[in-house]
């Protein structure tokens, strides 16, 4: 079994998420060769074959020039599988090298079992296990579902230089916002989620985070309804945090979330659904409705 | 201008989920299905769109499944789309993310859109595939994960949204496709004026045999619940007593009450 996996490059860097491509394939037990669009003066941590396109010359983001240097390096290495990693740039790119290629895409897969990916559905509730039909594949794998193995050694660089144009100009990137408040640095965070109702609730919250000496976190849903401003938003679009004391309250548990606060030392779930993801992560899942055991919560603790 | 936008009917996802008889999707017995939430900025996208350009373009939103998805439709079209088409498929949950694509594409064609517009992933499936595959098969530009979306004279420039909160900035000529992540938007609730003004609204339908040529690349062996990985202590009952036990469950392995 070949492997070809996509590295990701970004801002001048080489992301460290790369490595997690080596530790699917090492799963796997698969031959690896990698491909990445970045700079000779930064390889990555690696002994074989390593197709290189220049980033200076064919952009961070550009999708279908892209797509076409991962099909050239496809022609040359004839890999069994091609390799992305579940994110902005894997997602974007992957499906066009599939249509390229006219095969099979496995998305988001977050094991591997005999034969055939263990994926994720139904918002992480569920899992399905699916296997591709052509010879060749596809598959994206989730964030942070295969730990990073760096292989060690320095590649074999191939040159890939191509004269396609893509559809698309790429503008420049625009930082993210001021953080008002560093959730990284606090011992006890206690977020809001879609489960709290409304925007009037959140202060219910906020009021356990204050008895407790903590900071107010929220959820994806509850910042883009404007409920909690973005500066509080833990997740892979917000703030990584790994507190002494995570309370998730009214949060189901999107992979998105759980990537940003799994890590916390001791993780208190309040949710009415007791099949909602969050239960994977919590130490404590209290099947409750939010509204009525936070009050009484804060309560005991104000007494 | 002629706009498209394409969405899918969900289930809630609060739902207790169980497999269906051939036990590779969900039974949808006791499910409520709604818009999925990606398509629903779609949708206000579209509508936004056709606003700035003093209401002439044209938005038709397309759906592919059973009959319960003319309900997600009839929602779209009292957002403001024009009109419909509905891809008549009781066995879409059946088809893989390629073929999805194709019946779009298909579709899309012979009508000359200048925006696709589709949601960056379903809540259900979350492949992210059909919108990029779409845009494939109709050999058009595209764009994922916008959370910014601004139109003027043939030319799009989108906001992508990137891990750790950056964004990227695209720009890209019509025709095109653009996927839509949540917080692109404030999708407006139908007014009961627009909800009656919907129901004279045209909904096209179409037999999904009369679009799909493509075989499935892939196929589902099971749908199941996730191992339970353990170790995790789940407490229910009644609240007073719930707060005495996660009162001790904080002294005993938490050092945060002092």
């Amino acid at each position: 079994m070949k492997t070809l996996l996509i590295g990701e490059y970004r801002e001048g860097k080489l992301l460290d998420t790369t490595y997690e491509l080596f530790g699917f394939a090492g799963q796997l037990g698969a031959e690896t060769a990698l491909f990445l669009v970045g700079s000779d003066a930064q390889l990555p941590v690696f002994g074989g074959t390593l197709y290189l396109a220049d980033v200076a010359a064919c952009g961070e983001y550009n999708p279908d020039l892209h797509k076409q240097l991962v099909l050239e390096a496809i022609q040359k290495e004839n890999p069994d599988q091609i390799v992305f990693l579940h994110s902005s740039y894997g997602w974007d790119l992957a499906p066009r090298v599939a249509a390229g290629l006219g095969v099979a895409q496995v998305s988001e897969v977050i094991a591997i079992q005999e034969g055939s990916f263990e994926i994720s559905c139904c918002n992480g509730k569920m899992r399905r296990s699916v296997k591709p039909a052509t010879a060749k594949s596809v598959v994206t794998i989730q964030a942070g579902a295969f730990q990073g193995v760096q292989p060690g050694g320095s590649p074999q660089v191939v040159k890939l230089t191509t004269g396609a144009t893509g559809g698309t100009e790429f503008l420049g990137y625009e930082p993210a916002e001021e953080k008002g408040v560093d959730l990284a640095k606090a011992d006890i965070i206690v977020s809001a989620g879609r489960g709290i109702g409304k925007k009037d609730n959140v202060p219910i919250i906020a009021a356990l985070a204050k008895a407790l000496g903590g900071e107010l976190g929220a959820s994806r849903p509850v910042v883009d309804a404007g409920w909690v401003a973005h500066d509080h938003q833990v997740g892979t679009t917000g703030q990584t945090v790994s507190p002494k004391l995570y309370m998730a309250c009214g949060i189901s548990g999107a992979i998105q979330h759980l990537a940003g606060m799994k890590k916390s030392d001791f993780i208190i779930a309040i949710n009415k659904d007791k099949d909602a993801p969050i239960g994977e992560v919590a130490d404590v899942l209290v099947v409750a409705d939010v509204l009525q055991f936070v009050p009484a919560l804060t309560a005991r603790l104000t007494q | 201008m002629k706009i498209l936008v394409c969405i899918k009917q969900v289930p809630d996802m609060e739902s207790r989920f169980k497999p269906d008889a051939a036990g590779v999707w969900f039974s949808e017995s006791d499910l409520a299905f709604r818009i999925n939430e990606y398509d629903e900025y779609a949708v206000e996208q579209a509508v936004k769109l056709k606003e700035q350009l003093g209401d002439t373009p044209e938005v038709t939103v397309l759906s592919i499944g059973p009959d319960r998805v003319v309900e997600a439709i009839k929602k779209s079209l009292a957002m403001g789309c024009d009109r419909a088409v509905h891809v008549q498929d009781p066995t879409a949950h059946l088809k893989d993310p390629w073929q999805i694509a194709s019946i779009i594409a298909a579709y899309a064609k012979d009508n000359a859109f200048d925006v696709i517009f589709t949601g960056m992933q379903s809540q259900d499936r979350g492949s992210a595939q059909v919108g990029v595959s779409l845009a494939e098969q109709l050999g058009i530009p595209c764009v994922t994960t916008l959370v910014g979306f601004e139109y003027a004279d043939g030319t799009i420039t989108a906001k992508r949204e990137l891990e750790g909160g950056i964004k990227g900035i695209v720009k890209l000529k019509t025709p095109a496709l653009v996927t839509c992540q949540l917080g692109l938007n404030t999708p407006r609730y139908p007014t009961l004026p627009n909800i009656m003004k919907a129901k004279k609204k045209e909904i096209a339908a179409i037999p999904v045999a009369n679009l799909l040529k493509d075989e499935a690349r892939m196929t589902t062996l099971s749908f199941h619940q996730p191992a339970k990985k353990g170790g995790g202590t789940v407490l229910e009952g009644d609240v007073a007593q719930l707060v005495d036990q996660v009162i001790s469950i904080l002294k005993e392995k938490t050092a945060v009450l002092r």
